[in-house]
């Protein structure tokens, strides 16, 4: 009459889960999959649409030709690539110390607990979360009107640098954050100082973490368009950028441009102009991704 | 060895304390408090370089005639800005773009974080990643160019052009990312025994995801909606691509409309003479826009802010 009970090989592969209502089960993981597979699906038929609708325009004239209105079958998108260059160079320029620094501060200097602290934390998310053409807003009161830079690369450098700067700030206080203290206090026990112990040891160490957020950031900076909607690149350019003072476009606003156009080539062309663009930003994710992968230290 | 020491401590120093003043440390200090405060500054900034314009524009026209008034042409000989056809425009696509949004991002958010196998996860996250990382002016285009045209004309055929719908639908799948890993986040969060504890009175996985884990997460994943309405609040390209540029006082979305932000970017982006009342109106919708994301920001903080003290 007494049944014996075997215990399980691996306890942890029993599944617990009960088994009633079977069909309302499968059911509501069929449609939570349904709900995943909206997004997959829309990324997919995104993708192919654009890759098929700019075909044809995939050729070298897209980056050796330069914008123009009147021959869409000759034109290229070459101004609005070095723009894009120039304008992201910038942004690089001014938003990767300040946000290094920056978060430097917040996370191995500042006293947690204290309200000036918690109120820059506070301050850090909101800006995350402000629309961008808030940003553009911002950029054409002070930079491009009050400090009379006008609607140049350099406008536009500090504008997206102020725009990523929260992203940058909240990637690398995670890298160092994830930068075990045992680090942090044997150096500070051989007598280094607190920066000695932050530029020797705690920074290296966050490196990769640094660099993914980085790069995340800048493939963010480069997409925006709608900031510099505002500061001057709508203008039609079929001239390379000659310095910071230049007047610029770039390849989100080359597309938007061309989106307005309503003759067919146009379409087209934007379309191959997108492929173009995604393909460099899908390129910068997958560096990133991989440097995620291989520097994955478990401490 | 013992001597030196004993020797320095006669002479009242303590051998490990530093004695000598750092004024480099000191300095560095500085700099980096100065990066830090860079972001303070940055939201002082944009709000003297929105504030600004906007009093200058509140003294020609009065605030209630701009928020309550219903016609909005800063284009005609006579010109009336009374905003609510823009927060019309914004409201609508919000709508459209939210219920969308909410109901896929949290169903994706489940999926991933109670259903999905680990092997599944490492390929669909990075794939909602990559949604996430598409810029906006390709979803505009997208919308104008495919669902219009090949998606929607065919259900409507009265549908214009430039409508809200396409915008609407579009901006929600963009902002499904954002509401899908928020939302998840705030699940891994709730402690594993909650789960098994359900799980040992019987209960089946659905009951444990909805009756368990999304209860429990609830101020995330709540925070995670209140991010995803502002991030469509203040989303720009696609509605300037795909909406239209018209102000429309109306709930139809197979029309046109024009938002809050798609006319600070169809305004800024023309040449705009510096002074004019014009100029001037493109702050004040940018001041109402900050206003409006900046609440629902503080909002979606907080909560983020109570799931976390509760867990840790």
């Amino acid at each position: 009459m007494t049944t014996t009970l075997i215990p399980p090989a691996d306890p942890r592969q029993v599944d617990l889960a009960g088994k009633g209502q079977p069909l309302a089960d499968k059911t509501f993981r069929w449609i939570l999959f349904v709900c995943l597979a909206v997004g997959v699906v829309f990324l997919g038929v995104l993708l192919a649409y654009v890759t098929i609708k700019g075909w044809p325009r995939l050729t070298p004239t897209l980056w050796e030709n330069m914008p123009s209105l009147r021959r869409p079958e000759q034109a290229g998108a070459q101004s609005a690539i070095t723009g894009t260059l120039w304008v992201i160079g910038f942004t690089a320029l001014f938003a990767l110390p300040i946000g290094f620094l920056g978060a430097v501060y917040m996370e191995e200097y500042a006293n947690p607990s204290s309200r000036f602290t918690r109120f820059v934390e506070i301050n850090i998310q909101n800006l995350a979360a402000v629309p961008s053409i808030v940003y553009g807003i911002l950029g054409l009161a002070i930079f491009a009107r009050a400090l009379a830079l006008g609607q140049t690369v350099i406008t536009a450098g500090l504008t997206l640098a102020l725009l990523v700067l929260p992203v940058i700030i909240v990637s690398t206080r995670e890298a160092l954050r994830a930068v075990p203290q045992n680090i942090r206090h044997g150096s500070l026990a051989l007598g280094a100082t607190l920066w000695q112990t932050t530029w020797r040891q705690t920074m290296p160490a966050a490196v990769p973490g640094m660099a993914t957020g980085t790069i995340l950031a800048l493939s963010r900076a480069i997409g925006e368009a709608a900031p510099l909607l505002l500061l001057g690149a709508v203008t039609f350019i079929s001239f390379n950028p000659t310095g910071p003072f230049s007047a610029y476009t770039t390849l989100p606003i080359q597309i938007y441009n061309w989106t307005k156009e309503s003759r067919e080539e146009f379409q087209i062309l934007a379309s191959a102009t997108i492929v173009l663009l995604l393909v460099i930003l899908l390129a910068m994710n997958a560096v990133a991704i991989l440097i995620r992968n291989r520097t994955q230290k478990r401490w | 060895m013992s001597a030196t020491l004993a020797e320095s401590a006669a002479g009242g120093l303590n051998p490990l304390r530093q004695t000598k003043p750092r004024y480099g440390e000191k300095v560095i200090r500085g700099i980096l408090f100065a990066a830090a405060a860079v972001s303070i500054l940055t939201t002082f900034g944009i709000v003297i370089s929105v504030l600004i314009p906007s009093l200058e524009f509140f003294a020609e026209i009065p605030l209630t005639e701009f928020l309550f008034t219903t016609t909005w042409t800063p284009l005609f000989a006579n010109p009336q800005y009374g905003v609510l056809p823009l927060v019309m425009g914004t409201m609508v696509i919000t709508i459209i773009a939210v219920a969308i949004a909410i109901p896929l991002g949290l169903g994706s958010a489940i999926y991933l974080s109670e259903y999905a196998k680990p092997k599944a996860r490492k390929v669909l996250k990075p794939t909602l990643e990559v949604l996430a990382g598409i810029p906006t002016v390709v979803f505009g285009f997208f919308a104008l160019e495919f669902i219009t045209e090949f998606v929607l004309k065919p259900i409507f055929p009265q549908i214009d052009i430039f409508n809200a719908l396409s915008a609407g639908i579009v901006m929600g799948i963009m902002i499904i990312p954002t509401i899908a890993s928020l939302s998840e986040d705030a699940m891994a969060a709730v402690p594993a025994g909650l789960r098994d504890g359900a799980y040992a009175l019987g209960a089946t996985k659905r009951q444990v995801a909805l009756r368990v884990v999304v209860p429990a997460a609830l101020s995330g994943i709540v925070a995670a909606f209140v991010l995803g309405i502002s991030r469509a609040i203040g989303e720009t390209m696609i509605v300037t691509i795909a909406a239209g540029l018209q102000p429309n006082m109306t709930f139809n979305p197979l029309e046109g409309m024009q938002t809050m932000t798609s006319y600070i970017a169809a305004a800024g982006a023309g040449d705009v003479a510096t002074g004019s009342i014009e100029y001037k109106s493109i702050f004040a919708v940018g001041l109402l826009l900050f206003v409006i994301t900046f609440f629902m920001n503080m909002i979606s903080i907080r909560l983020v802010r109570r799931y976390r003290q509760a867990y840790q």
